[in-house]
């Protein structure tokens, strides 16, 4: 009889391990499939932005005089001058920012890891949270009304950084503290072990030891207000020529000149959008750069 | 150098709870003192309290005396700081500083607290490691990060930074519960000649250890979860392992529980 025939050559037991069942394997494939199709549809938007920008953009940075001149005396419709004043201003005003802003957001997250607690730190935390979340219109506005409306100082480069300053210390505290809940207790008690005072040990122990993730952090915050289009159209002029003083007069920066340049209705001035956005975004770039270099030198090493 | 310790009626909590009751310990000088018991009981509590280092947990305090040579420690007028200038520590989880050399994880105590003469740093990384018996393992790499060295180096390097800022008592928690035998038997001999200089308490799980290493051991039990840990025994070691006067102190050295 067949069917005994079968049974007597079927195994006593089954085996250990089976092959991987179709449904399985159509599962992983799906799943496979999916998340990669995700990640390439995120890629589109990116990848099409830096082609476009760069191809529009390559010819106006690579004239002779892009990096080294002013738009002082150039027409409109002349393909000619530079953006160094637009690259000046968006330096400087997130240099002073960052001046203001670093600092403070360092000593908040010192404060808010080390030595925080209860309300006071709650409500810190709490207001940080809202800080991020602040359009920086708002935030622009905020210093206009306060700084030129109320105190009556001049629109200036100087008010822009104020305003960059709302916008840039909850992404610094925020990261900073990231990095120093990240530093094992361990050390700080074995800091405290030794006879080290508190402070030293934050100073000597604790932030040698997040200094490089909190690099990353300040460079990373630094590139972001550096695009930042707000604060600039409502708190400083745009000015086709160089202006050094920060604290008085009108200051171009990348995003204020692609502003006006847009309303530009010349070949020369479409130019110089494609121009300076590119600019920015090579700016932004080297920000980054300088970040991963700084936080790989400062990063803590085993061998 | 090598004071004694007076540990007297101590009462530790956490917050609201009630961690350790009424701990009463002598520790004479130069002499290595164990403590053991089953986890909870609140032996690296009452450790922790000798040098205040449970003062950085916040809610903790301390009712009683913890008196060092007579001195004591929580006195009103007396800096933790100093109070762990003086009583050195060396954890659990080797924790060298990962941002620093060798040299100058051993030289850290003192490196902090000021000093910066390179040569008085140079030669007492050189006496502490030699302290340590990492000296011959390492002085060729003295400028290599402490991160590099393996568990049972990192932890003698430790030691070596603890015994660098030469404190008169040296608490050790669980120092080898985290190495290999052959670590262990280096530290436990490493013990064995720190305290012909230091005053010792060490806290360890491994009944033997405490056997090997310690003149007298103390014992510590706790009545039931959530209930205060209190100090059951404190004899000789010799003593404690071989006749010990407390029912419990032989169940759990018996194996009997624990």
């Amino acid at each position: 009889m067949t069917t005994t025939d079968s049974l007597v050559d079927r195994p006593a037991t089954s085996p250990a391990f089976q092959p991987i069942s179709g449904g399985r394997k159509t599962k992983n494939l799906f799943a496979t499939v999916l998340v990669t199709l995700a990640f390439l549809l995120a890629l589109v938007p990116l990848g099409w932005l830096l082609v476009t920008v760069v191809v529009n953009g390559f010819e106006a940075i690579t004239t002779s005089t892009w990096w080294s001149h002013s738009l002082k005396g150039v027409m409109p419709d002349e393909v000619n001058g530079g953006v160094y004043h637009a690259i000046y201003g968006s330096v400087i005003q997130s240099l002073i920012c960052a001046i203001i802003a670093v600092p403070v957001g360092i000593f908040t997250a010192i404060y808010l890891v080390e030595y925080g607690r209860g309300k006071l730190a709650k409500t810190v935390t709490f207001m940080v949270d809202i800080l991020s979340g602040v359009p920086s219109i708002v935030a622009a506005l905020f210093i206009f009304a306060l700084w030129i409306t109320a105190f009556g100082f001049p629109k200036s480069a100087l008010a822009v950084s104020f305003a960059l300053v709302l916008l840039m210390l909850p992404v610094v505290v925020r990261s900073t503290e990231e990095m120093l809940r990240l530093v094992p207790d361990q050390l700080r008690e074995a800091s405290y072990a030794l006879g080290v005072p508190k402070w030293k040990t934050i100073v000597r122990v604790v932030l040698p030891t997040a200094m490089s993730g909190m690099v990353t952090g300040v460079m990373l915050a630094i590139a972001r207000v550096m695009g930042e289009t707000a604060p600039v159209l409502v708190l400083v002029g745009y000015s086709r020529s160089i202006n050094f003083d920060a604290f008085d007069g009108n200051m171009a920066s990348l995003p204020l000149l692609i502003m006006n340049e847009l309303m530009n209705p010349e070949a020369a001035g479409q130019l110089r959008v494609w121009g300076a956005a590119l600019t920015l975004i090579l700016l932004v770039m080297l920000f980054n750069l300088v970040a991963a270099l700084v936080s790989r030198f400062s990063a803590v090493r085993s061998k | 150098m090598a004071k004694r310790i007076d540990i007297k009626d101590v009462d530790i909590y956490y917050g609201k709870f009630h961690a350790v009751e009424g701990v009463t310990v002598s520790v004479p000088p130069k002499n290595v003192t164990a403590f053991i018991g089953p986890s909870g009981c609140g032996k690296s509590t009452v450790l922790r309290t000798l040098n205040r280092m449970h003062e950085v947990i916040p809610g903790a305090r301390v009712e009683g005396q913890v008196l060092l040579d007579g001195e004591d420690i929580y006195g009103t007028n007396v800096d933790p700081v100093q109070v762990r200038r003086t009583i050195g520590m060396v954890f659990q989880q080797p924790n060298p500083f990962p941002t620093m050399s060798i040299r100058d994880n051993v030289v850290a105590g003192l490196k902090l607290a000021g000093t910066r003469d390179k040569k008085k740093l140079d030669e007492v990384a050189e006496r502490a490691l030699r302290g340590a018996n990492l000296w011959t393992e390492v002085k060729d790499r003295l400028n290599k990060p402490g991160s590099g060295l393996s568990g049972g180096q990192q932890q003698r390097l430790c030691i070596a930074r603890a015994i660098a800022v030469q404190p008169d008592v040296l608490l050790m928690d669980e120092p080898c519960s985290a190495l290999d035998p052959i670590s262990t038997l280096a530290i436990e001999d490493l013990i064995g000649q720190l305290k012909q200089d230091y005053t010792i308490v060490i806290v360890t799980h491994n009944m033997q250890q405490a056997a090997r290493v310690s003149d007298q051991t103390a014992f510590f039990n706790l009545a039931g979860v959530g209930q205060p840990g209190r100090l059951i025994e404190c004899n000789d070691t010799e003593k404690i392992f071989s006749n010990p006067e407390e029912k419990a102190t032989e169940d759990y050295i018996s194996g009997r529980f624990g």
